[in-house]
């Protein structure tokens, strides 16, 4: 027994060149990341502002870096594949092998699910939700942070799978038995296992903190069915993520018994049975994806109610088609294995129930419709993502009520088919939505404007490159093709693949023009600023503060008598109204606390996936440590003082006014 | 062709037929794949397919167009048309959007649930012709095909006649993969140490693409084989007594041989089978459960509590 487990020096992959590659680039960019930060003495305020801050806005930043970070990650995975399948036609064999090319797509999968779609999501919750509701923090901040820590700390070991081991080779639903230790020894599944659980654990504690939020931190007069539309539907998403995500850790927890302790769970032998494993993964991994969907959705009723400055058309349809869609979504797991043999029955009642989540689903676009009707439509980048979603989205959905029946599913399921149809979704769906909220939200979370001819640049690539890269998949799956093929041999394909390839080609233009967005816009960012925090002459009280807000959000909780309080408070002229005098407001200490748990947790899990006993121990003991230590810490808040706050918004204030008169 | 009835008339291929040409455009042009069926399971899936797609752009089609016309008619700067910022309810159309929605799932959602109950694999297919029973076995990477009834075996290739029914059993001895001949029709997952069933035909004579269609490690790729349905039984017998000539015979020995990993392997035959061959391979991971009281049909352990098939 080695002091470092299973781990020796032959667990770096000397002979992947492409590996190498990336580990070098990484390296690079990495260095000379600390190099500038040093240079610039920017590591006091990374520390202080940015790292140990529990103030939800700088979190969620966070948030989306790690997302856009993880996406360049995740879509190089994609480019690969589509590379790989391209060239390794007519039985050629491709320039990446299986145990290469199995890895790629496993982590394709996690990165862009886990580690991509759910940080964008709960980063843009994190910055919208409080400011939405009126409040000044979330219900637990400190946990706020903690949460991020742990994504990270399973981002960060994702990552390590590159240069230490391998990751998983067994698609990223790791059905056993193929994903137990008989048949997958090696580090690979518990690199799988460890970020997602460590993760897992993140998300099921940002779910706990929003619900508490919006239930206990609402602005005074704000009743349920006022919440604003994205406060609703990240609620709805919220109330999925406490009750689905302990499934998910649940078993994760199984398989680790299976393949540390030589349980037999999921085992072929023993009296296991996987297809319990397949179950659960799915009583998880369907809510799963309308817990990244429903947000989206929140994010399309607000860019269009306020871009055709309008009330949002039907938004007591709108909530409880969300919660229609959310109950519903726990009752459609098994449409993910029709084909495993259940009787007709149990498969049509799992068809039946699918389906009819389209119902509510059709109400919310007829109501984006009807938003739109005797609006005045402005066509901003925002919009072009809704827009480019309500098109998309609807052949997504068509095609999944498609698969929901079982006797198409029979010859559909596992077929290219389905790889179309839920890139169609989680691309049309929620990566939309998410690029129109990162452009609608981002002068409010950072106080200037994108750029927007960029945006539009981006979005017309990403929508082309969407229909270039998956329409073909559709056929192909109709052609016979199943997924996770390694290379293939029918001349009908090759000429589907290689148009896939240009779509791939496509969007990552798109990706590459939204980075270059981001840069100019940063550049430019002294003439584009955002004055009086409401570019776009929103609805709701996010639209109210600063741009971006004061570290306090509001230095008077609003009240609230409206859905659309923002506009309400505009009708009624008392918008930008200093108080009389303004009270001391409390407020959260930055905290190290979180990093400091979720690293430990992250040793723990690195240390578990080399069996570095001694390692783990210590890993565990510094999770407890760092946990007693912050529960007996006693300098966790501070007052700020009314003077202070009178000052800060004078300024902001005054500087609102000079807008004002100059817009006149 | 020779009907093939599967049960009840069958309103889904009444529809299908009636749909089928005006989709005539959207299928022409696809040679192969499930689109191009040649055996009933299949043609019954394509049209169940036709009609459901229809019938789901009856709405996506008007959705997508006024999205685009809403869009354009009240953009911005279009000041002659009306502007009604706070107009955001009207019982009419909120009873019309959930009823549309509403009228198109119910009519899918019955298409759905007879279509279930008479595409069922497990479901032996209405026909003349008593079925011939092949067992399947999924191997790291290989297909081994048991004809019981004839006491052959093959790797790779599974052989039977034109317009008889065939029943496949179809257990793995490793990870799970899933049977699928997309040119027949439905497909259905091999798990070890349980039996799943499948009831196919071909409809015509014809070699046919074999694959699974569920991720089961490095050689899965290479995990293929050729469908081929005879002209005649007389064409079937001639080439199972071809077969029966192979001097190999499949007996624990070589059966603990072939299940070795291998990949891309070529199709080879054994002359002789032992007859429990199948239910050695579903039951090797029983345990002590073998001892327990399971006789003849019982011992297979179907997928799931499946009454139809085991009544």
């Amino acid at each position: 027994m080695s002091l470092l487990g299973n781990l020796t020096l032959d667990a770096v992959p000397y002979h992947e060149p492409i590996i190498m590659v990336t580990l070098a680039v990484i390296g690079v960019i990495g260095l000379a990341i600390v190099g500038l930060i040093t240079k610039y003495q920017k590591w006091g305020v990374l520390w202080h502002n940015w790292l140990t801050s529990v103030d939800h806005k700088r979190l969620g930043i966070m948030y989306i870096i790690l997302a856009l970070v993880m996406l360049i990650r995740g879509f190089s995975d994609a480019i690969m594949m589509r590379t790989q399948l391209a060239m390794a036609t007519n039985g050629a064999a491709g320039y990446l092998p299986p145990e290469h090319y199995d890895q790629i797509f496993t982590a394709h999968g996690i990165i862009m699910i886990i580690f991509m779609a759910m940080p964008f999501m709960i980063g843009l919750m994190n910055i919208v939700l409080p400011l939405q509701i009126g409040a000044r923090d979330v219900a637990f901040p400190f946990m706020n942070n903690l949460s991020f820590w742990l994504a990270a700390a399973g981002a960060v070991l994702i990552n390590i799978s590159l240069g230490l081991g391998e990751f998983a080779k067994t698609g990223w639903l790791a059905y056993p038995p193929l994903s137990e230790m008989s048949f997958s020894p090696g580090v690979g599944v518990d690199y799988y296992i460890w970020a997602l659980q460590i993760s897992g654990i993140g998300t099921l504690l940002t779910g706990v903190n929003f619900l508490a939020t919006v239930f206990k931190m609402r602005a005074p007069g704000m009743k349920l069915m006022q919440m604003p539309i994205f406060t609703w539907a990240c609620t709805w998403a919220n109330i999925l993520i406490v009750a689905s995500f302990p499934i998910l850790t649940a078993v994760l927890g199984l398989l680790t018994l299976d393949r540390y302790l030589d349980f037999h769970f999921f085992t072929n032998d023993g009296g296991g049975n996987a297809m319990m494993y397949i179950n659960l993964f799915w009583a998880w991994g369907h809510p799963e994806v309308y817990i990244l969907v429903l947000p989206a959705f929140g994010i399309f009723s607000e860019v269009i109610s306020t871009f055709t400055g309008k009330r949002l058309f039907g938004y007591t349809s709108m909530v409880w088609a969300s919660g229609a869609i959310s109950i519903l979504g726990f009752v459609v797991w098994l449409h993910h294995f029709f084909t495993m043999g259940s009787s007709a029955d149990v498969n049509a009642f799992f068809g039946v129930m699918t389906m009819i989540i389209a119902i509510p689903t059709g109400v919310k676009l007829f109501n984006w419709l009807f938003t739109m009707y005797r609006g005045r439509l402005r066509i901003t980048v925002p919009v072009l993502w809704t827009l480019g979603f309500m098109v998309t989205f609807s052949i997504g959905g068509m095609t999944g009520v498609l698969l929901a029946v079982p006797g198409a599913d029979y010859v559909l399921h596992n077929s290219l088919f389905l790889v179309a149809h839920f890139h169609n979704t989680i691309i049309g769906g929620a990566v939309f939505g998410y690029m129109a909220g990162f452009a609608f939200w981002f002068p409010k979370a950072t106080g200037f404007h994108l750029n927007e001819r960029l945006g539009k640049y981006s979005f017309w690539c990403w929508q082309i490159g969407f229909y270039v890269a998956f329409m073909p998949l559709y056929v192909l799956g109709f052609l016979g093709m199943t997924r996770r093929l390694n290379h293939t041999n029918n001349p009908d394909w090759n000429i589907w693949l290689y148009i896939a390839a240009l779509g791939a080609v496509i969007i990552f233009v798109g990706i590459v023009l939204q980075f270059v967005q981001l840069y100019v816009s940063i550049r430019d960012r002294k003439q584009n600023p955002d004055v009086d925090g409401d570019p776009w002459n929103g609805h709701t009280l996010e639209w109210s503060t600063a741009s971006p807000p004061q570290f306090y959000n509001f230095a008077v909780l609003p009240k609230v008598h409206d859905i659309d309080a923002f506009t309400d408070m505009k009708e009624k002229g008392i918008e930008y109204q200093a108080p009389d005098e303004y009270m001391p407001i409390h407020m959260p200490r930055n905290t190290a606390a979180g990093m400091q748990i979720a690293g430990a947790a992250g040793i723990v899990g690195f240390a578990l996936i080399w069996h570095i006993w001694w390692l783990a121990i210590v890993g565990s003991l510094g999770m407890v440590v760092a946990l007693i230590a912050r529960c007996y810490a006693k300098d966790v808040d501070y007052y700020v003082e009314p003077q202070e706050v009178a000052e800060i918004e004078r300024a902001h204030l005054a500087s609102v006014a000079t807008v004002k008169e100059e817009a006149l | 062709m020779k009907t093939v009835g599967r049960g009840n008339p069958l309103l889904i291929r009444k529809l299908g037929y009636s749909a089928l040409t005006t989709s005539i455009l959207l299928l022409s042009g696809c040679e192969g794949g499930v689109l191009d069926p040649k055996g009933q399971v299949g043609i019954d899936e394509k049209y169940l397919i036709v009609v459901a797609t229809v019938l789901m752009l009856l709405v996506v089609i008007p959705v997508i167009g006024m999205t685009l016309y809403f869009a354009w008619r009240y953009r911005e700067g279009r000041e002659h048309e009306i502007y009604d910022p706070k107009w955001a309810h009207s019982t009419k159309i909120e009873v019309v959007v959930w009823l549309i929605p509403i009228v198109i799932i119910a009519i899918l959602g019955t298409l759905t649930w007879y279509s279930t109950q008479e595409l069922d694999p497990y479901k032996p297919l209405d026909h003349e012709h008593e079925p011939i029973t092949i067992q399947v076995v999924s191997l790291n990477w290989k297909w081994l095909f048991i004809y019981p009834e004839q006491g052959i075996a093959t790797v790779n290739e599974v052989v039977f006649p034109k317009d008889v029914p065939v029943e496949f059993k179809i257990t793995s001895d490793t990870t799970m993969n899933s049977f699928f001949i997309p040119q027949l029709g439905s497909q259905i997952y091999s798990m070890a140490g349980m039996t799943t069933r499948l009831n196919l035909i071909a409809n015509e004579a014809g070699e046919f693409d074999g694959i699974s269609a569920n991720y089961s490690g490095a050689g899965f790729t290479g995990m293929k084989f050729k469908a081929i349905a005879r002209d005649s039984e007389q064409d079937f017998e001639k080439w199972v007594s071809a077969v029966k000539h192979s001097p190999a015979t499949l007996n624990d020995d070589s059966y603990a041989q072939l299940a070795k990993h291998s990949e891309n392997n070529p199709v080879s035959y054994y002359g002789s089978v032992d007859s429990q061959m199948f239910q050695h391979v579903v039951m090797q991971f029983m345990g002590n459960m073998k001892q327990q009281d399971m006789h003849g049909e019982h011992q297979e352990h179907s997928a799931q509590m499946h009454m139809q098939a085991e009544d």
